[in-house]
Parts: C-alpha cells; structure tokens; sequence
C-alpha cells in the first residue's frame, strides 16, 4: 500500500494497461491528473488543438495499431467535444478508453458538485450511454484501478468500442492507500464475449459452402478487428471464391488479388455489386449488414443462403435474416470452418464461376477501365497507389474523396485503410491520420480529404507541426460539399442550396500559416512530384488538388435501389 | 393491455446506480416499445430485477434480448414462456364518494376484488387492487360510475412457475 492520490492511480493504471500516449486537452476539472503526468516519464500526451481532434486521433491509433487508443479532456465543454470522436469509434467498433474530468463529486470547501449546475458541467455519463460500450464515474480513488482494468478490457475484447471513464475533480485530488503494482481483477461479470463458435453451426456453414456453387465472402471490419485477414485469404484460396468487402472491411482481402472484387454497396465497385445480386451462398463476416453496404434489402443476395458470421450476437437477423449464424470470433470461426471444409473438399479448381468472376471484372471494375489522363480523382488515385509503398496508412475524410478512394484506391494490408464508415464524420480523416502516424511512426500516413471536411478539423495542423508528427494531406478540391452537391445535382434537379464554398481558403497558405508545407497542383506530373517531396517530409505536407466543382462519384445505388440498380456512366 | 400479446423480459442487473437510465435508454435509442418497467432487489443483495413488458412481434423480441444481454450490467435476460409464469400488479385507486349508498357499493366491489381499502376521507375512498392487468382494468371499469380521482399502477411484476428460475447462482 501506498498514499497516492486518485490521479496518480489512474496514471498507475494506464501505465500498467502499457499505454504509450495520450491524446488530449486539458481544463480545470483534469487538472489533478495533469498534475499527476507532470511526473510520468512514459506515457506521451499530445495536445491536440480541439477534444475531437483528440478523440479521432486515438481512433487512428487504434485502428492503425490494434491497440486500445486513448483520448482526455476536462468536463463540461471538454467532453461534449469528445461527443462526435466517441459516437465515431462506437458505430465503427473501435476500441477507445475516453478519460473526462467532472465537478466534484461532493462539496469541498463550500464548492459547487455533481447535480447543482457547476461551472463546466455537464452528465457526459448520460450523454455518452447511447454511444459507448461502456461508461464509468468512480466516486472512490478505491474504484479507479478496477474500472481503468475493466475499461480497457470491455474496450478491446469480444466487439471493441469506447468506453468513457468520468472522474470528479475531488477523486482526482483525494489522497488515500491504494494497493501499488497488483495486476486489478476485473470486474465485470455481465461481460463473457464468445470467441468460439457453435461446432454444429460450422458444420452446417460447411455443408452449404461444398454445395455452393456460385459462392462469394464478404468481409467486413470485423476481419480486421481479430487480424484474420490469413484465415479469409486460406478460405478464399481453398474455395476460389471471390472476396468482396465492406468499407470497413478494406484491405482485410488484398485488392490486387484476382479473387478481390472490390468494395460492396452504395458506391461499390459494380463488379461486386453484380456478383453479390448473382451468388447462391454468401459467407459474410463480421459485418453488421449497414444500408450502405447492403442497399434495398429486398434485392440483397436474393439468390444466396446466408452464413453470418459475426462476434456479436445482436447482429444476427438485426437487418439480414440468414440461414446459418456464427457466433464467435471471425479468425476463430473461419479456422474452424475452414478445417471442416479441407475434409470435405481438398483443393478445388477453377470452376463455371471464377471464370464468371474474372468476367464480370473485367466488364464492370472501374479499375480495369481506361486510365484518364486528366488530374481527375480517378487518374490520382490511381497514381497514388503506385507512388505509395504498401504499408502506407490510408485515412479518408467523408463525402465524395471518401467513395472515390473506396471505389479506385486498392488497399493491400489490413489496418492500412482508415475511414469513418458509420457515423460518417466529415473531419475524421486529419486527425485520425496523426493518431495512426504516432501508433506506426515508421510508416507513411496519408489523409485522402475533401476540402469540406478537411476544414472541420484542419486546426490540428498545430498539432502535428508542434508535436512533430508528419503526414501528408491530399485536399480533393472542387470548392463545394461535393457528395451533398452530388445529390443536388442528381435527386434534387440542379436546386443547389448552401454546398458551395467558394475558392477559400488558400490550403498552401493555410498549410504555410501553420508551419506545414503546402503545394498546389495542376497536373499528374506535379502531383507526382508533390507527393514525393511530401513523403520525404519531415513537416506536414497539403497538397491542393483543383478538381472542378462536377465530378460525381459513379456509378451509385440511388436510395431505395438495390445493389444491382447502380447509375451513372463511368 | 391484451395479456397474451404481451411478452414480459425478466433482467437481473447489477444494483448499481444508472443502471435503470441504460435499459430505459437502450429502448429509446432502438425504437423499442416498453409498456412497463418494474425494477427492485432481488433474492441477492447486489442484483435487482426488472420485469419489462414490451408489445413486439417476435424479430423486435428477440433484438431487445440480445441488445439487453450486450449491456455490462445486465446480468441475464429472459423472456419469460408464456403459460409458465405468474403476474401481479399493483394499483391504488382513490375514488370519489358522494354519498353513503356509494360507499357501501364500492366496499363491496372492493371485496369481490379481494382489494381493500386503505385509506378514507368523508368523500374519498383509496383503494388497493393487486392482480393480473386484466382484473385492475375491470375494477377501474367499474369505479367509472363514482369517478376515479387518482390513480397509480406498478406495472407488471412476474416470475417463473415452479422451480425453474431466472437467476444468477455464485
């Protein structure tokens, strides 16, 4: 036992959770704890220049990494700030552990507590329920280390999401005894993920997989999540059978493999969509069946007997009924199913259907299709892929630079492609590319984004000049909200209404403001040289890409149609 | 309330505060429907059970089980099998008298009810009526005539027939 205070036993228990960094702003209400890092020689703290700054950025870690990422923030404004990062990492399953100060707990010297409307108060416990996996306000220093234990543990284990621990300011100060280096026994027994499957289930997913003969895998984040991107390419490779991906799901399956048809849904590649709508047994994995993905349920897969794999049981039947659930683990289950498929099948050849696969590619893929020569998004991402080594760490912001990358930018390694896929945050991609650069330092981390949503969080340039964390941003720039614009354009009659921003600002003097560097290209060959430069950077690079204000992304899935009713010539 | 539409969700949670705000918020946030919530302690000390009556089809039940289950402080969830459960609620009624024929009409429905009266004013009565949903409406039918003053029901509280049980054993 030892005195300590509440904010050092917090500080105790991250260390003890192997934290390397902290993403965060501090305020009045998490001062002690600051106070208490002041002594920490360990754990990084990077200030960020907003708390959802803060919040992205540790989503990137953690996506990048693997690892839990962490965000801090003082009470009231700081943590409804943090609001939009946390609600991100819970739509995409992200483990984050989110620390908040709060008013104190009780009266201490006549001050204001908890309930009374305290200066910088706010119930980040009841605004946070509907959006984290988990919430904790520990009312005793003696409750902190339990809950930093079960925090990161319900965070990172069976389907991650962010869990916000919320800690008043008089058990942040308080001193007491606490026990020092004792690994804390968790408490949280209404939690038991199942990684292992039901056998007979495999089994029955087995039967169905030997029979199948026009079947396809779709891969969601869920692959990427429990790292079975081998498992999916062993069960690809024994069935040859086409894989095709969610958002989320992009880079669990190389795309430049013969067998990868791209990205399902809205803006899917068409290959996929068609194969999809074609297939008679769907094997999907760790996806939550989004509307984006999925499009009218009622011309999704209808040929297909579904398995649905998935470690979170209240996903099954939620949007799709299927015929075989599995839950558990995805890398658990795909190498179960995979082992009862060799004694079933032992290697199998080419078959009607791949030769399909590789036809409806070569129709459909927009990848295979001509290469502009023009500086349109196409041609430069195109471009981008090859100027880029394979381990670079994609982030997209939201909106049309998004899909573009989706459709045209071949991811090739799992956690190599980051993107705000359900919560949609325009502004997730800068920040979040500075939290995937500090988890993987030796590698290159590229922010694709629209001029739109980088402005939502471009301040965060001052982050990454003063904390040294050098990425590269490609600014899509066509002046508008280009997706919203988009729509306008195709559903609303050309009735445009507030998308268009105008030439502002100058992104290579907003870069140069900040201490970044800027470029602004006009043709193939400038962006090729300014992502070279950019890469050998030592300070953030902006690269400006005018691309006209009517580029549509093509072709899409119109609301209400199903996968197979894309429009749109491309 | 139908009864045999009616499905009843027994919980054990952790007896925690905000426990109750994160069930009450999962119904909202998934567009469940409850009809009524009763919550108190259980036969363990640090464990409550709510009963959640809730008018779904079938599909919808099954979300709000799995969504309940995924919550950290659930503990356990069950639909309890229909036939196989018992039901109580809990209603007191205070009703106006206005004269002393009244009166004795009301004691004597109270009766029949297997109610009782617990309270009375020179032109009030207050009434409890513990019984299934069904048998607390058909007494509020009949105090129609009088005028139902005020009025506050529990909601359903159930449990398993026989041995089996919904619970947690250490």
């Amino acid at each position: 036992m030892t005195k300590m205070s509440g904010a050092q036993a917090l500080i105790e228990s991250l260390e003890q959770q192997n934290v390397e960094v902290i993403f965060g702003i501090l305020g009045g209400a998490i001062l002690p704890v600051y106070d208490a890092l002041c002594d920490n020689k360990k754990i990084r703290h990077i200030l960020a220049r907003h708390e959802q700054g803060a919040a992205h950025a540790a989503e990137g870690y953690a996506r990048a990494s693997g690892w839990v990422g962490v965000c801090m923030a003082t009470s009231g404004p700081g943590a409804t700030n943090l609001v939009t990062g946390i609600a991100n990492a819970y739509m995409d399953s992200s483990p984050i552990v989110a620390i908040t100060g709060q008013v104190p707990s009780v009266s201490v010297n006549s001050s204001y507590m908890i309930g009374r409307d305290a200066f910088q108060e706010a119930d980040i416990i009841g605004i946070t329920t509907p959006i984290t996996k988990h919430n904790y306000q520990p009312r005793t220093i003696g409750e902190i280390k339990p809950m930093v234990s079960a925090a990161f543990y319900i965070a990172s284990s069976g389907r991650p999401g962010p869990v916000l621990i919320d800690i008043p300011k008089n058990v942040q100060s308080d001193v007491v005894e606490v026990d020092t280096g004792i690994t804390v026994k968790i408490e949280a027994r209404g939690y038991s993920p199942a990684y292992d499957p039901d056998l007979e289930k495999i089994s029955e997913a087995a039967k169905l997989l030997t029979k199948a003969e026009k079947p396809i895998i779709l891969a969601g984040g869920g692959v990427i999540t429990s790292n079975a991107s081998d498992e999916l390419m062993k069960m690809s490779d024994l069935l040859m059978v086409p894989v095709a991906t969610t958002l989320m799901g992009k880079g669990a399956f190389p795309e430049c493999h013969p067998l990868s048809v791209g990205s399902v849904g809205m803006h899917g590649n068409p290959a996929a969509n068609k194969l999809m709508s074609e297939a008679d047994v769907l094997l999907a994995v760790g996806t939550r069946f989004s509307d984006r993905a999925t499009a009218n349920l009622d011309t999704f897969c209808p040929n297909a007997k579904k398995i649905h794999i998935d470690i979170d049981n209240a996903e099954i039947g939620k949007n799709v009924e299927v015929d075989v659930p599995i839950v558990g683990d995805a890398k658990v289950s795909m190498k179960l199913l995979h082992a009862a498929l060799v004694k079933k099948l032992g290697k199998t050849e080419g078959t009607v259907w791949k030769k399909r696969v590789k036809e409806a590619k070569e129709q459909l893929s927009p990848l295979l299709k001509e290469m502009p020569k023009d500086l349109v998004p196409k041609a430069l991402l195109l471009e981008l892929r090859k100027l880029l080594p394979e381990s670079t760490v994609i982030t997209t912001e939201v909106g049309q630079n998004q899909m573009w990358s989706a459709l045209y930018f071949q991811a090739l390694k799992p956690r190599t492609f980051i993107s705000s896929g359900g919560l949609g945050t325009m502004g997730f991609g800068f920040p979040a590319a500075i939290g995937a650069k500090v988890a993987c330092p030796d590698r290159q981390v590229v922010d694709i984004a629209g001029d739109g949503s980088f402005l939502m969080t471009e301040q965060e340039l001052a982050c990454s000049v003063a904390e040294k964390i050098p990425v590269t941003v490609i600014v899509l720039n066509n002046s508008v909200l280009g997706m919203v614009a988009q729509w306008q354009r195709m559903l609303y009659k050309r009735r445009y209404m507030a998308v268009h921003l105008g030439n502002t600002p100058d992104f290579v003097k907003l870069a140069e403001a900040y201490g970044a560097q800027g470029f602004r290209t006009e043709s193939l060959a400038e962006f090729r040289k300014a992502v070279k430069t950019a890469l050998k950077s030592e300070v953030t690079t902006v690269i400006d890409v005018p691309i006209g204000s009517e580029q549509d992304v093509v072709p899409f899935v119109p609301p209400g149609c199903g996968l197979p009713q894309q429009r749109g010539d491309y | 309330m139908e009864a045999e539409k009616t499905k009843i969700i027994s919980v054990m949670v952790e007896n925690k505060p905000g426990v109750l705000h994160g069930v009450a918020n999962l119904f909202r946030r998934r567009n469940f429907n409850i009809e009524s919530i009763t919550v108190g302690p259980s036969e363990q000390p640090d464990m409550s059970r709510m009963t959640i009556t809730v008018n779904e089809d079938e599909k919808t039940i099954e979300q709000v089980i799995k969504q309940l289950a995924k919550l950290i402080d659930v503990l356990k969830v069950q639909e309890l099998e229909p036939g196989h459960f018992v039901m109580r609620e809990l209603a007191l009624i205070k009703v106006s008298v206005p004269g002393s024929k009244e009166r004795s009409d009301i004691i004597n429905c109270v009766e029949v009810f297997r109610g009782r009266v617990i309270d009375v004013s020179t032109d009030s009565l207050t009434v409890e009526i513990t019984g299934t949903p069904d048998k607390i409406d058909a007494f509020l039918n009949l105090m129609k005539t009088t005028g139902v003053i005020e009025l506050a029901r529990t909601g359903i509280t159930a449990l398993t027939r026989g041995a089996k049980s919904v619970r947690i054993d250490e």
